[in-house]
């Protein structure tokens, strides 16, 4: 058996590694940098190094998100000694003249660089992302140099599991996925059940279209979620673990495969944990193309390998879950949460935030906006704050019209409500959740009603079809939405959708059908007029 | 000619049953023995999925229900070329809609079909999470943000070589 990592020593020796090169070019190589073009400008960056003959002083790396998508492929420049500068938009000239700067031989142009000190940047508080962007995700090494398992290796040699419980319940930390539920009740419960055989499973199944926060971590820091999976499962007794990740996302399962497999040859996973007796496996599964997998149930059975189907809860899946055991599922950004919390501290952790919305929240800002990407602020922070600072307004002297968030279980935030706590018991008042993190910005060429029926056909789409309510309702909601949108409705024809929507809600079986009404609800209820406005045309057609 | 590592004389079927082998013909790694049945043979026929039942022990018709719950698997053969316009949210508000109307027509295909002369394969795909860059379309694995219609066949056509049509 190999000797387990001496995490100190890794870091230092890693860090030493990192000073010997007085240049470091960072360039984001994620998804959406990749889609716009960076491979060939990482390429160019490598080839132009050398080609100067700098191969020995400059270092260039592959990282993850930068968040500021809309503007890619992003790099960053850092100088030994601090000074660092953020470039948008490099293609291959663009990559050229990085190089040349770092060579002292010209300059780049002022409309490729990105002031860090805009709003976008200043204003978020990284905790989950906090490596994203910074760490090359397919070295262990880069990791424990920013900290990676040293949370986990805090829990298991200073806490007994129930001090870790209290820890996560001390902090107050609610469910990322969209929910909100209290983290530490949810580890109580799974602690106390008595079994041999416990499950730990991390839902990356994100399938909220809009949202891409889970995607994000899983790329460009998987230390951080194998690292909570583990501080989950020892603090419950459980000695296997899952990840569950949904399909459209190869490259996240690709990074945590490798990333799984690094830790268990440095013995941070596998049996004896870091030379203790804490065991603990895990397996990357693979989801493959519905949205019902995020329900909890729905995703356990789809990793014992059938249909997606959800069932009635109780029994809850900490009393009866994966293969009938004990089984406790958290969302990707709530496991992501958890190293921080035990390394510095519940109380830290809750000085963020609000009350009873503690820590940070990851958005992905998305629509009509100036400045697109990803972002993790403070709970607490107004709605404005959010699209007018940090997202830079709506573009092209557009009007803003509404907010949308928690996608198709959520509902849209108008104007007049700008000023809103971004908090879960805030939005819920306004008839919207926090959701998973899809914030999509609508301006006012936007027709509400559209929006509306667009949802509804994604839940119809993906409704399962277990239970009747919501494989039939959707069905029949969107029927009314099609032809209220395309100028076919009929007079009490808002009535019926209401109704309809308070039946879907009020009976169907899992959370997909219950919230599936949300977004009709949500936008007859701030934009009636527009739905008035198509019945009136229809009257008079 | 080499001599065939699988019985059968396909030898496709050698690499699904790696994966069975290493996966212990569990019952519950039926979804990623879906998984890469489908990569080896493109789309899902009815003899694989009948292979893949009686490796698993499992009924057909619950290798049939699991298969058909989930929008990844095919069942037909597909095109030559594949293009996915992305219909996530973000994309949708940027008018995703009209580059799936485009490439319908200009193709001939329904989406999620393939059109009759085996060229192409158009897909609507739930969000890619590239938000930042809607509306995006994938095209032979390809990801291109900021599309529209136009560049969008534009993008077809330089992937299958075709010249500009001169008119």
């Amino acid at each position: 058996m190999a000797t387990p990592i001496d995490l100190h020593e890794v870091a230092e020796r890693e860090l030493e590694d990192q000073a010997r090169y007085p240049w470091r070019i960072k360039a984001c190589g994620s998804t959406a940098c990749q889609s716009a073009g960076a491979g060939a400008s990482i390429s160019t960056l490598e080839s132009e190094v050398v080609a100067v003959g700098l191969s020995d002083s400059v270092r260039v790396m592959s990282t993850g998100c930068m968040g500021l998508c809309s503007r890619g492929p992003l790099v960053r420049v850092l100088r030994r000694g601090g000074e660092e500068t953020m470039y948008q938009s490099v293609d291959r000239d663009v990559a050229v003249d990085i190089v040349g700067a770092v060579a002292g031989r010209g300059e780049v142009a002022d409309a490729n660089r990105i002031d860090r000190h805009i709003p976008f940047f200043t204003r978020q508080h990284r905790v989950v992302l906090a490596n994203a962007g910074i760490i090359d995700p397919d070295r262990l090494a880069s990791a424990v140099a920013h900290g990676a398992y040293s949370a986990l290796e805090k829990a298991i040699t200073t806490m007994t599991p129930d001090q870790v419980v209290e820890a996560i319940k001390a902090s107050g930390l609610r469910g990322r996925g969209g929910a909100g539920y209290p983290v530490g009740a949810k580890w109580s419960l799974l602690a106390g059940a008595s079994s041999d055989q416990k499950y730990v499973i991390a839902n990356g199944d994100e399938g909220d279209p809009g949202a891409y926060m889970d995607r994000t971590v899983m790329e460009d820091d998987p230390h951080r979620v194998i690292e909570g999976l583990a501080i989950a499962a020892y603090a419950t007794g459980a000695t296997r673990g899952y990840i569950y990740v949904r399909a459209e996302y190869p490259k996240a399962v690709e990074r945590l495969d490798r990333a799984i497999r690094a830790a268990r040859r440095s013995r941070l996973l596998g049996r004896k944990v870091l030379g203790s007796d804490f065991d603990f496996e895990v397996q990357v599964r693979i989801g493959a193309g519905a949205f019902v997998c995020g329900e909890e149930t729905a995703l356990i059975a789809s990793i014992e390998g059938r249909r997606g189907n959800p069932r009635l809860r109780p029994p809850y899946p900490t009393e009866s879950g994966l293969f009938g055991m004990p089984s406790m599922i958290n969302n990707v950004e709530t496991l992501a949460n958890i190293p921080a919390i035990v390394s510095k501290g519940a109380n830290w952790f809750s000085s963020i935030g609000t009350d009873r919305s503690t820590g940070t929240k990851v958005f992905a800002l998305a629509g009509d906006l100036t400045n697109t990407g990803l972002i993790e602020v403070p709970m607490g922070i107004s709605l404005r704050e959010i699209v007018e600072d940090m997202g830079g307004g709506v573009p092209d002297g557009k009007v803003f019209k509404a907010a949308q968030t928690g996608g198709p279980s959520g509902g849209c935030i108008p104007t007049q409500f700008m000023d809103t706590s971004v908090d879960y018991e805030s939005l819920r008042e306004l008839g919207s959740i926090m959701g998973s993190g899809g914030l999509i910005v609508m301006d006012e060429d936007t027709s509400m009603p559209e929006v509306a029926r667009f949802f509804m056909e994604f839940c119809m789409d993906e409704s399962c079809g277990k239970c009747v309510p919501c494989r039939a309702g959707t069905v029949q909601l969107h029927g009314l939405l099609d032809r209220i949108c395309s100028g076919e409705g009929r007079p009490g024809d808002l009535g019926l959708l209401e109704e309809l929507c308070t039946v879907v809600r009020e009976t169907s079986l899992c959370g997909l059908g219950q919230s599936a009404p949300n977004p009709v609800v949500s936008t007859l209820h701030y934009f009636r007029d527009e739905y008035e406005s198509l019945l009136q045309e229809a009257a008079h057609a | 000619m080499a001599e065939a590592l699988h019985p059968s004389g396909d030898d496709r079927f050698a690499v699904l049953d790696k994966h069975l082998k290493r996966t212990h013909h569990a019952q519950d790694q039926l979804i990623e023995t879906l998984h890469v049945a489908q990569e080896v043979f493109g789309y899902l026929s009815d003899d694989i999925l009948m292979y893949v039942a009686r490796a698993l022990l499992l009924p057909p018709s619950m290798v049939l229900g699991v298969a058909t719950f989930y929008h990844l698997f095919n069942f037909e053969a597909q095109g030559e070329h594949a293009c996915s316009v992305c219909t996530g949210t973000a994309c949708f508000v940027k008018g995703a809609d009209a580059i799936v109307a485009a490439v319908r027509d200009g193709y001939a295909v329904a989406p999620g079909a393939t059109s009759e002369d085996g060229f192409l394969t158009l897909r609507t795909a739930r969000c890619l999470g590239s938000c930042g860059l809607a509306p995006v379309v994938v095209i032979d694995g390809n990801v291109a943000g900021h599309q529209d219609a136009r560049s969008t066949l534009e993008l077809i056509r330089a992937q299958a070589r075709i010249p500009e049509e001169v008119n």
